[in-house]
């Protein structure tokens, strides 16, 4: 198994309610979680905004700390690993952001972005990495030249794919990777994405609003709601028969480029 | 069928002179929705803002026509211009947050145009607005008048809006991407609403949307744009079943959706945007002679 995650709990102090002595109440994201997922796997994982999507897939990388259960990748407990001892891990698990724009340097080129998690992590033969890292996402080795903004959102979103391949992670955790795209990128990024999961033998966790976009990369789906796994099984079963009303009516709210689909 | 809306050759250029906007007609008649689609930079927005007089400074309107409810805009001094867009138009924004002011309730800011430009009496404007919320289906329409945006959802805020859209009886709506910053199920009880208020308001609707889906659940006929050219104008029905122009048949192509998983999602090929450039040049040729 690539994660098991068991009774996961995650909670942020409530600013709002803070007293102005003493701590603020607590108020609870993950309200025990708890799921598999193997290697190879894509998992999709959706839901509306609050859900509690973004929060599980931080608290996968431990860029959180989850307030109680457990977290184990790769045979590893992570759930309160120390920073020191994570850091040797990072290299296994990265992660690809929603806003390209925001996520990458605006004043490194390129090449510098990418190496840059190589030279955090002590690797050498830098040069050699981040060209092969922009053969994997299909963009020309002469981009390592240019700096994000003279790229389109497209070919930036290839960048933030290549940084996370370039340290050969077992796992990538992508946030709303393409909601910022056209649909001509979003096509383009999202067949890329599915290659290289393939070619690399990487597990993917696919963090989506869209469920059409999850269809498409993922073969097993995780549907959350207010900090609960409302649904959980294979794509293609739970597309064809969802068991849960919430999963039913997240499907039925998906306005399809079809005028005959009914929509009362 | 009278148009509310009539956009004959209209062209908008950057002050270099690099067009944005290449000679683009349109109509939308009363109780008609029509959509703007394309993908983003092809400037689909920049003719609601034109319609608007809210384009950007670098920008401006270089040649042809804006007839809202019978009058040529543009050939309106700007004073008169700005008097009858507020009177007869109004706008449905994207995002919800950043069209209220966060520091005042929302009461005032609905009422306010109804007053300040339209010389309605308070009692009046807030009578409407009460009646509105009401229309928008928000619970506690009063206490929701004194409330601030930020004690609202995402959902109730984008209702407001809309409510403040239709308070003026406009002939003409502007809905810019009105349920983009949506999730799926408020996005589809919005665009619900948007739609239910139109019909029974008989008001022209421009829809201004990437998303080819919304586009077949709201619109009755759409236009499809490529740097700032429509290539393609279709009623929808038509639209779906036979896109003429390739490029209309690409987007079409490279839209995922979750009933069809297996068909492959292609994205819009080099020989369809080498085509649809060729055409945009060709024409820019034409317009230059």
């Amino acid at each position: 198994m690539m994660y098991e995650i068991r009774d996961l709990r995650l909670s942020f102090p409530d600013m709002t309610q803070k007293p102005l002595l003493g701590p603020a109440p607590r108020i609870e994201v993950l309200k025990g979680l708890s799921f598999d997922l193997p290697k190879g796997a894509v998992l999709g994982i959706v839901g509306g905004s609050g859900s509690g999507k973004s929060t599980l897939g931080r608290a996968m990388l431990r860029l959180l700390e989850p307030s109680a259960g457990s977290i184990t990748f790769d045979g590893t407990d992570i759930t309160h690993m120390q920073e020191a001892q994570l850091r040797g891990m990072r290299q296994r698990f990265q992660m690809i952001f929603q806003d390209p724009m925001s996520s990458l340097n605006p004043r490194r080129k390129v090449g510098g972005i990418i190496a840059g998690p190589l030279k955090l992590h002590g690797l050498d033969g830098l040069q050699a990495r981040v060209d092969e890292a922009l053969d994997m996402v299909g963009l020309p080795r002469s981009f390592a030249q240019r700096y994000p903004h003279e790229l389109s959102g497209g070919q930036r979103q290839r960048v933030g794919i290549a940084r996370a391949i370039a340290l050969r992670p077992a796992f990538i955790l992508a946030d709303e990777i393409v909601s910022g795209l056209d649909v001509s990128s979003q096509a383009q990024v999202l067949n890329l994405l599915g290659e290289l999961v393939r070619e690399l033998g990487l597990t993917l966790a696919f963090v989506s609003h869209d469920l059409s976009v999850i269809r498409r990369l993922c073969d097993r789906v995780l549907v959350l709601h207010q900090g609960v796994i409302v649904e959980e099984g294979e794509t293609a079963a739970l597309f064809e028969a969802p068991q849960e009303a919430y999963t039913r009516a997240l499907l039925e709210a998906i306005p399809l480029p079809d005028p005959d689909q009914p929509w009362e | 069928m009278s148009s509310y809306l009539t956009i004959k050759n209209l062209t908008v250029r950057l002050k270099n002179g690099a067009p944005i906007l290449r000679a683009v007609s349109l109509d939308v008649a009363a109780g008609q929705v029509h959509g703007l689609v394309g993908e983003s930079g092809a400037g689909k927005s920049m003719i609601g803002k034109a319609v608007l007089g809210t384009l950007p400074r670098a920008l401006q309107v270089t040649s042809g026509e804006i007839w809202l409810d019978g009058v040529d805009l543009l050939s309106l001094p700007a004073s008169e211009r700005r008097r009858r867009i507020g009177a007869t138009a109004a706008l449905i924004p994207q995002d919800p947050l950043t069209a209220l002011n966060p520091s005042k309730r929302i009461g005032p800011q609905i009422t306010r145009r109804l007053v300040d430009i339209l010389g309605w009496r308070k009692q009046d404007a807030e009578a409407r607005a009460l009646d509105l919320l009401g229309e928008v289906h928000i619970p506690d329409p009063a206490r929701v008048m004194r409330s601030y945006p930020h004690e609202l959802s995402g959902g109730m805020r984008q209702r407001i809006l809309i409510a403040s859209a239709f308070a003026a009886e406009p002939k003409l709506i502007i809905a810019d991407e009105p349920t983009t910053a949506l999730d799926v199920t408020v996005q589809k009880q919005i665009l619900r609403l948007i739609g239910e208020m139109q019909a029974r308001h008989n008001t022209a609707l421009l829809f201004v949307t990437h998303d080819l889906g919304v586009v077949s659940k709201v619109c009755d006929t759409l236009s499809v744009l490529y740097a700032g050219k429509v290539v393609e104008e279709a009623r929808m029905q038509r639209f779906f079943m036979r896109p003429i122009h390739p490029y209309s048949a690409a987007l079409l192509a490279a839209t995922p959706t979750y009933t069809n998983p297996d068909s492959s999602l292609t994205p819009v090929p080099q020989t369809v945007t080498d085509a649809v450039e060729r055409e945009v040049r060709e024409h820019d040729l034409r317009a230059g002679a």
